[in-house]
């Protein structure tokens, strides 16, 4: 890599004493104590960590200095929708650390190099601008995490009235209708039974339909209707003789 | 085939996933096809209810047939539940994105729910938004409205069915029964097609030795054989006495129950297969959640550790820094597939939990979920038509009633009282309180239903009594197989399942339920209070108790009679 670590650039001007015992990339960023940021600086930096491949698959790109440039431009931009911070150029954005992870951390300066911007601002810039830095980078919330800073998740879509009640409310009114229908027919034909007897006892020339039940079991009446008159068996008047 | 096919089919929430293939299909032929026919035969020959038949068969056995309708009634009350449940579900599924597959979010925005996040979204639907659940039985909390709505419309669904008496809810029971299949050969075919479902299906076609030695293993498949075929309800007694009195039970009793038992098989391997898939889309990615960790841990490049390196770099990095890997360890979970398979299956709640949790992984979710829940319901509405079906054929049958009443009328007061008592299911400890029914209201007075059934054909009525009343009936022979399941072998082993349950509940002391810890987002094991045991004490003693009441009754009546005339004469 050919580009100058923004670490040095940040170490000449802030702290050229701790310049020296510090290993270029090789530093961790547990202790600070290679890039000097000591309390309140160090409380300014966030990490980043992207999942390129985890996201993209076979289209993944390679983490290197012109993403890099991109990213920090981005967080630029970000910054620069904070009131009071229009100025904010690229070069205050300062990454180190960059793992095969990909991970690194970054860290906002002022336009005077003396300071680091409030972890406050960053955070909330970031929020702010969460989508279009994701968009930026093919990545999302996931993919893309920036730790210590939350993102806010879409809320559902909630209708005015939950779906589910309006589709219990049909079915409801369905079965509703067929139990009436259901009850009305039975109680109709319950009164064409009832009316139906009455009217067979008026008529005297219809014979008595008793039927009679032996066993539980009831025996078919004997009655004209199912039968045939065999009129061989038909005894006629004339054949006898009178008396 | 017309009524005797009118079998309560029972839903695939009771085919526990546990159930093994060898006692099931040993506990089948030798159990459940016996009692089957037994019950088919009795109700044929008697033509009547189940009371009236007992009544007939013995006059000291009219407290059999009475406990069968008790135990009827308590299925009627709390297993609609289970059918409002299955609306609730079947409503929610015609959303994008199904609700139990994402966490709703928390006040700010920034995160899900915490109960959401430590439990799973699908449990936190079904806990929290279905079910609102306490935390202990003693909390009951209000009604909740929206599953107290479901339970009505699920009770006016089973009115319509049985409205019109036992005639339409033949008809109706032919579409409840078919209709699941179809359901089912769709469900097989994307099942079977699912990544990982060869893991599912191998798990249950391998016999575990170990556990064929467990008794357990054979009292669940006893169990679910009677469940299942329907065995000491009184319902397979009413139905079979609408048939003709030469109909072949025997051939229909045996077709019946291969029908009954290659349907559960059948439904296993579904299941199974979608367990499979569940179990292995949990074991990826409990994977890919411990190969995160480890790449955040330790900045390893992006997709560096895969699930084949996994092991060999775990070794590496505990050479290569040692104090590091010892802070991150205790959160590496170690995932496995056997673990994940064996995840014991309790209850209805988890058997929702384990379907919708596989369905929000398939794609075209929405229409699996309603296809599932479609079938539950149907499965669920044809064994309450079985079970109201025991309740209203006495009640129907009584002339004191009936005299009053119209048919209409006495199947709505039924499902109406039972609505009201199911309100207390849709409380928020209403779930434990279905435990407790779901455990305890019919699992040992069927045992002995059915055992009081068997010895009072064989000892008390006489088995060539029997026999020859068969034969007079139908014009065929008893096999002798049937002959020697009756009088030893049934008998005998349901004494066995009866003695097994009792040493397991004095060997555990007290009776626990699992309750659900929201801070936790787990389940926790408690005791059950003082006035849960007692319910659950009334609920064994209420039906169990009937066949002694009843032999009591007679034996009492019989000698006031005898007082009464022996003067006389």
């Amino acid at each position: 890599m050919t580009w100058m670590d923004p670490r040095e650039v940040f170490l000449r001007n802030l702290h050229p004493a701790f310049y020296s015992t510090c290993n270029n990339l090789h530093c961790t960023w547990d202790s600070f104590e290679c890039i000097g940021l000591h309390g309140q600086d160090a409380e300014n930096a966030f990490k980043v960590r992207l999942s390129i491949r985890t996201a993209l698959g076979d289209k993944a790109y390679a983490w290197d200095a012109n993403e890099e440039y991109l990213f920090k431009a981005m967080v630029a931009f970000s910054m620069r929708k904070v009131p009071n911070r229009e100025t904010t150029e690229i070069s205050h954005v300062l990454l180190c650390n960059v793992t095969q992870r990909v991970s690194f951390w970054f860290v906002v300066t002022d336009p005077s190099r003396n300071h680091t911007l409030p972890a406050v601002e960053v955070q909330s810039a970031i929020r702010m601008n969460r989508n279009r830095i994701n968009n930026a980078f093919f990545l999302n919330d996931q993919t893309l995490e920036f730790l210590r800073i939350p993102s806010t998740l879409a809320p559902p879509t909630d209708p005015s009235v939950p779906i589910w009640i309006i589709i219990f409310g049909v079915i409801f009114c369905i079965v509703l209708v067929a139990t009436m229908l259901l009850i009305i027919s039975g109680i109709r034909q319950h009164r064409r039974k009832n009316k139906g007897p009455s009217e067979m006892e008026d008529s005297e020339d219809k014979c008595e339909n008793v039927i009679t039940i032996e066993n539980g079991i009831p025996c078919d009446p004997l009655d004209m209707k199912g039968g045939h008159i065999n009129d061989a068996f038909v005894t006629e008047d004339e054949r006898l003789t009178p008396l | 085939m017309g009524n005797v096919s009118t079998v309560p089919k029972e839903s695939p929430l009771r085919r526990v996933l546990g159930s093994f293939l060898v006692p099931y299909i040993i506990m089948l032929v030798v159990e459940g096809m016996p009692l089957l026919y037994l019950e088919l035969a009795v109700g044929q020959r008697m033509r009547q209810g189940s009371i009236g038949a007992w009544r007939t068969v013995s006059p000291y056995l009219s407290g059999v047939g009475v406990a069968s309708v008790v135990v009827s009634f308590f299925l009627c009350m709390y297993y609609n539940v289970v059918n409002a449940w299955a609306f609730w579900y079947l409503f929610h599924s015609f959303q994008d994105p199904l609700p139990w597959s994402v966490c709703p979010l928390n006040g700010n925005r920034t995160g899900y729910i915490e109960e959401c996040e430590k439990a799973s979204s699908t449990q936190y639907f079904w806990y929290r938004k279905t079910l609102n659940i306490s935390p202990s039985i003693q909390e009951s909390g209000a009604v909740q409205w929206e599953p107290a709505l479901c339970l009505i419309l699920a009770w006016l669904v089973v009115y319509l069915c049985i409205l019109r008496g036992t005639e339409s809810t033949g008809r109706v029971v032919y579409f409840t029964a078919l209709l699941p299949y179809c359901v089912l050969i769709i469900y097989l075919v994307r099942g079977l097609t699912l990544h990982g479902a060869t893991n599912g299906l191998a798990y249950m076609f391998t016999p575990k030795m170990e556990q064929l030695a467990n008794p357990k293993a054979w009292i669940n498949a006893a169990t679910q054989i009677f469940f299942s075929l329907g065995l000491g309800f009184g319902s397979l007694i009413a139905f079979a006495s609408y048939n003709e009195p030469s109909n072949n039970c025997q051939k229909h009793a045996i077709i019946v129950s291969i029908i009954n038992s290659s349907t559960s098989i059948f439904a296993s391997i579904v299941t199974f297969s979608i367990y499979g898939f569940k179990a292995t889309f949990n074991y990826e990615s409990c994977l890919n959640k411990v190969i995160l960790l480890l790449t955040n841990s330790f900045d390893l490049e992006d997709g560096f550790l895969t699930a084949n390196n996994l092991e060999q770099v775990k070794d590496y990095l505990a050479s290569a820094y040692p104090s590091k890997y010892s802070e991150v360890f205790p959160q590496i979970k170690n995932c496995s597939l056997e673990t994940e398979l064996e995840t014991a299956v309790q209850g209805t709640g988890l058997a929702f939990i384990v379907y919708t949790e596989a369905i929000k992984n398939m794609e075209v979710s929405q229409l699996w979920s309603v296809l599932y829940f479609f079938m539950l319901l149907l499965l669920g509405i044809g064994s309450m038509l079985g079970n109201t079906a025991a309740i209203l054929t006495p009640l129907t049958d009584s002339k004191v009633i009936s005299s009053y009443l119209p048919k209409e009328a006495i199947s709505g007061l039924v499902c109406l009282a039972n609505c009201a008592i199911g309100m207390l299911f849709t409380m928020e400890a209403g779930s434990y309180w279905f435990d407790i029914f779901n455990d305890y209201a019919a699992t040992l007075s069927l045992l002995l239903i059915v055992l009081a059934e068997t010895v009072a054909v064989c000892y008390l009525y006489g088995l060539s009594r029997f026999e020859s009343d068969l034969k007079a009936m139908t014009g065929r022979a008893l096999n002798w197989y049937w002959k020697a399941m009756w009088g030893g072998v049934s008998p005998l082993l349901i004494i066995s399942l009866f003695i097994f349950y009792l040493s397991d509940y004095i060997s555990t002391g007290t009776l626990r339920y699992q309750a659900w810890d929201a801070a936790q987002g787990q389940l926790v094991t408690k005791d059950y209070p003082p006035h849960a045991l007692a319910v659950i004490g009334l609920l064994v003693a209420a039906s169990t108790m009937c066949i002694p009441l009843g032999a009591l009754g007679t034996l009492i009546t019989r000698r006031l009679k005898r007082g009464d005339t022996a003067p006389v004469a």
